[in-house]
């Protein structure tokens, strides 16, 4: 049968080419691999190789010809003893239709559905426990639950943890399960994803998120990416955690909030707690779940003390925002170590006869935007706290997300209060400057309020 | 050590060699099919072809086991024909439609089977190696007794996190087999010119890993090596590398023009070594096959591969919904 060879395209943005040289002519034989053509681009000359056997019977275009179309038929190729005649009609290729664009998001419904049972029932026996002890115990209570659950990292079996989160880990579940590396993110992050992939549920602690930035790849290509480019095969159950954001005192490459970061990747999902019953709620759940979970812990709340429900099995689910504080006159939105300033800002606003709610979004994806939203119609203003950067921020995102779908709500403009856009400075004076503060809160307070 | 030489007789029975022949043949006519699709701007962006490589990814099927992994680079097609993966749903992936593996999500680069333990197809070079070793991690966790394979090229083989898997698998004893497929250019860029050394299994030796380098035209050295090393990691010693010499006969993608090379060179390894010649001209001179039976093969599997080129062509686009799914699990 006789078949057409057509112009074809050498890159994926080829849309036409000079044939610059035929290299057969007609009543050549040809077989697969063979060169037929060079054929130029904007960008290269490259060779045209045959892909079939047969004669050449007839050669369409001319070499030299400039602007030639991809998909024009350029030579008619015909098994022995057959005639260029017996070709019918070239069939136009036809060109998949365009989809059609997405329809723009509407309005938002007026009154948002928002979950506000309490964390755990009244009258629950509550004990203080540290935020380093609850995570432990989530993970641990897990890996109970669970023998495909395993921590790695550097220094979380024999040092017992470089802040000692996984304090008598190894004893209890031995060295097949609480596994030191070496130092090399890039390498175990990516090592644990694919451990992850064939079955396993890993828990990567990095020593802090600054390290993560090694591993990056692995964590937003390889983890976050997978389920959707398998069109829902694998994915990576797993959970990538250790502490985010400043320290105290250790300058700019330890001390940076990457909640904006990773909140952006779909794929992920993002945890950011600020209590201790959050933290180990959070993480039975980051365990569980069947996807990356980036966990953010922070080294100064490691040590601080909190109510946690003293029952079984306690979890928190995912993009469901905690309420601390009901208020009228503003809505103050901040999670991790930012509910520290948001909270005491709004202890001193009592003070003044500003009346704030603070509401601890938990999860930065997901997101419970209809409680903020549920909290600002009430409100009509909103100030984010936050420890990262001014630019791209999580508190950013927020005020787009309000605007879109509270505007007629708002009686002042939203405020994010954010780190300073500087790297983090090493002077105490200078670093008390550059992290977000509570007088700052309270100034954007009083600003959206007008007092 | 110097690589081994193509085995001129062999002990292989006929249906064995018989396979491999099937084997690379479909590989090479797949891809020449895939060329000439995207050719006709029915596959999009980047598709790295496979040819002169076959006996590789062959090679070491034949050595491979039931629930055995294998995990690669964004240059996977052959490997995912090689392990029983359907034709038509890879070529319907090359042209993004609904019937491909990742329902047209994931293109050439991205393809995956949990059926057949092909964990991808992966577009960031060197990634694979750490989840390849990952793969091992889980099997050695459940002591199941399986061997992942781990493919990369001799350009992958530049970056660090090979290195800081090389260290990992070896403390950790991982049943890992590492296979270098050495198609001696990294895109564009010679070995000669992109790595300080002229074996790069040798670079193994560092962590303490056993290496070998291996005919890659040669399918029966590919499977003898791979024998040895699915026997190493199978026995509990922990990562082999296979470094495994090989050619490819197309550019690096569609849109490369290798110019960096001679013509001549490309023909002379194509007259040569190909490793589908090689297995052709065993089973003629060992009276294992007629011309006739071999023209009846090649027939076979070109209407194979006609028939995954009309699927890829008629299987519908995703629908539009298929936009949001499989984010989450």
């Amino acid at each position: 049968m006789a078949t057409e060879i057509l112009m074809p395209a050498l890159s994926p943005t080829m849309e036409e080419g000079t044939l610059a040289k035929w290299l057969v002519k007609e009543g050549d034989t040809v077989k697969s691999g063979d060169i037929m053509a060079e054929i130029e681009t904007d960008k290269a000359t490259m060779e045209f190789e045959a892909t079939d056997e047969g004669v050449i019977g007839k050669i369409l275009i001319a070499e030299g010809t400039e602007g030639v179309k991809v998909n024009v038929a350029i030579a008619i190729l015909v098994e022995d003893g057959e005639s260029v005649d017996d070709i019918a009609a070239p069939a136009p290729v036809a060109a998949a239709p365009a989809p059609a664009a997405a329809a723009p998001v509407t309005e938002a419904p007026a009154a948002p559905q928002v979950d506000e049972t309490p964390d755990w029932p009244e009258g629950t026996k509550l004990k203080q426990q540290t935020v380093r002890e609850a995570l432990r115990d989530g993970m641990s209570e897990e890996m109970r639950a669970n023998d495909d659950v395993f921590l790695m990292g550097e220094e979380v079996a024999e040092y017992q943890g470089a802040y000692k989160i996984s304090q008598g880990m190894l004893d209890e579940f031995g060295s097949r399960r609480v596994i030191d590396t070496p130092i090399t993110e890039h390498g175990f992050a990516g090592i644990a994803t694919g451990a992850a992939f064939g079955g396993l549920r890993p828990i990567v602690e990095f020593m802090t998120f600054n390290f993560a930035m090694q591993a990056i790849d692995h964590i937003i290509n390889s983890a976050a990416k997978t389920l959707y480019m398998s069109g829902g095969q694998m994915g990576a159950p797993m959970v990538f955690r250790g502490p985010n954001g400043a320290a105290a005192r250790v300058g700019a490459q330890h001390s940076q909030d990457y909640a904006a970061w990773y909140m952006q990747v779909p794929g992920l999902k993002v945890a950011m707690p600020y209590s201790a019953s959050d933290a180990k709620g959070l993480m039975k759940t980051a365990i569980r779940d069947d996807n990356p979970v980036i966990f953010l812990e922070n080294e100064i709340l490691y040590g601080q003390s909190f109510d946690v429900p003293d029952i079984d099995d306690y979890t928190v689910p995912f993009g469901k925002a905690r309420i601390w504080r009901t208020g009228t006159d503003v809505t103050i939105v901040s999670f991790g170590i930012g509910m520290k300033y948001a909270l005491e800002a709004a202890d001193k606003l009592a003070e003044d006869g500003i009346s704030a709610e603070v509401i601890d979004l938990r999860t930065l994806r997901p997101m419970d935007a209809p409680a903020i939203i549920k909290s600002v119609m009430k409100t009509n203003r909103c100030v984010t706290v936050e420890e990262g950067w001014p630019q791209g921020s999580v508190g950013s995102y927020i005020s787009s997300v309000i605007m879109q779908e509270a505007f007629d709500y708002l009686d002042a403009p939203v405020i994010n209060c954010t780190g300073k856009d500087v790297p983090m400075p090493y002077a105490a004076n200078l670093e008390r400057h550059a992290l977000i503060t509570t007088d700052e809160v309270i100034a954007a307070v009083k600003q959206v309020t007008y007092k | 050590m110097a690589a081994r030489k193509t085995t001129k007789q062999t002990n292989a029975s006929a249906e064995e060699l018989k396979a491999y022949y099937k084997d690379m043949l479909l590989i090479r006519r797949f891809e020449e099919k895939a060329g000439q699709l995207y050719g006709m701007g029915l596959i999009g962006g980047f598709c790295h072809l496979y040819i002169g490589q076959e006996a590789v990814v062959v090679g070491l099927e034949a050595a491979a086991e039931e629930g055995d992994k294998r995990i690669t680079s964004y240059r996977d097609h052959g490997h995912m024909l090689a392990c029983g993966m359907d034709p038509n749903g890879v070529m319907a992936e090359l042209t993004g439609r609904e019937g491909g593996y990742s329902k047209g999500k994931g293109g050439s680069m991205h393809m995956f089977s949990k059926e057949k333990h092909f964990y991808g197809g992966h577009g960031i070079v060197a990634a694979q190696v750490p989840l390849g070793a990952g793969l091992a991690f889980a099997d050695k966790y459940k002591d199941n007794g399986r061997v992942s394979f781990t493919y990369f090229g001799d350009g992958a083989a530049n970056q660090g996190q090979v290195y800081e898997t090389f260290n990992m698998a070896a403390l950790w004893g991982l049943p890992c087999i590492f296979v270098i497929e050495n198609n001696q250019y990294a895109m564009g860029t010679s070995q000669q010119r992109s790595t300080s050394s002229a074996e790069i299994y040798e670079r193994g030796l560092a962590f303490g890993i056993k290496g070998e380098a291996v005919d890659g035209m040669d399918v029966l050295a590919v499977k003898a090596a791979g024998e040895t090393a699915v026997a190493h990691c199978r026995a509990g010693k922990g990562p082999y590398i296979l470094e495994i010499k090989t050619y490819r006969y197309r550019g690096h993608s569609m849109s490369d023009p290798a110019k960096y090379r001679t013509r001549e060179e490309v023909q002379k390894m194509r007259d040569e070594r190909d490793p589908i010649e090689q297995v052709r001209e065993l089973l003629l001179t060992g009276k294992h096959a007629t011309e006739d039976d071999l023209k009846a093969i090649d027939k076979d599997i070109k209407a194979v591969v006609n028939a995954s080129a009309e699927f890829a062509k008629n299987s519908p686009e995703p629908a539009l919904e298929e936009l949001w799914t499989d984010i989450y699990a």
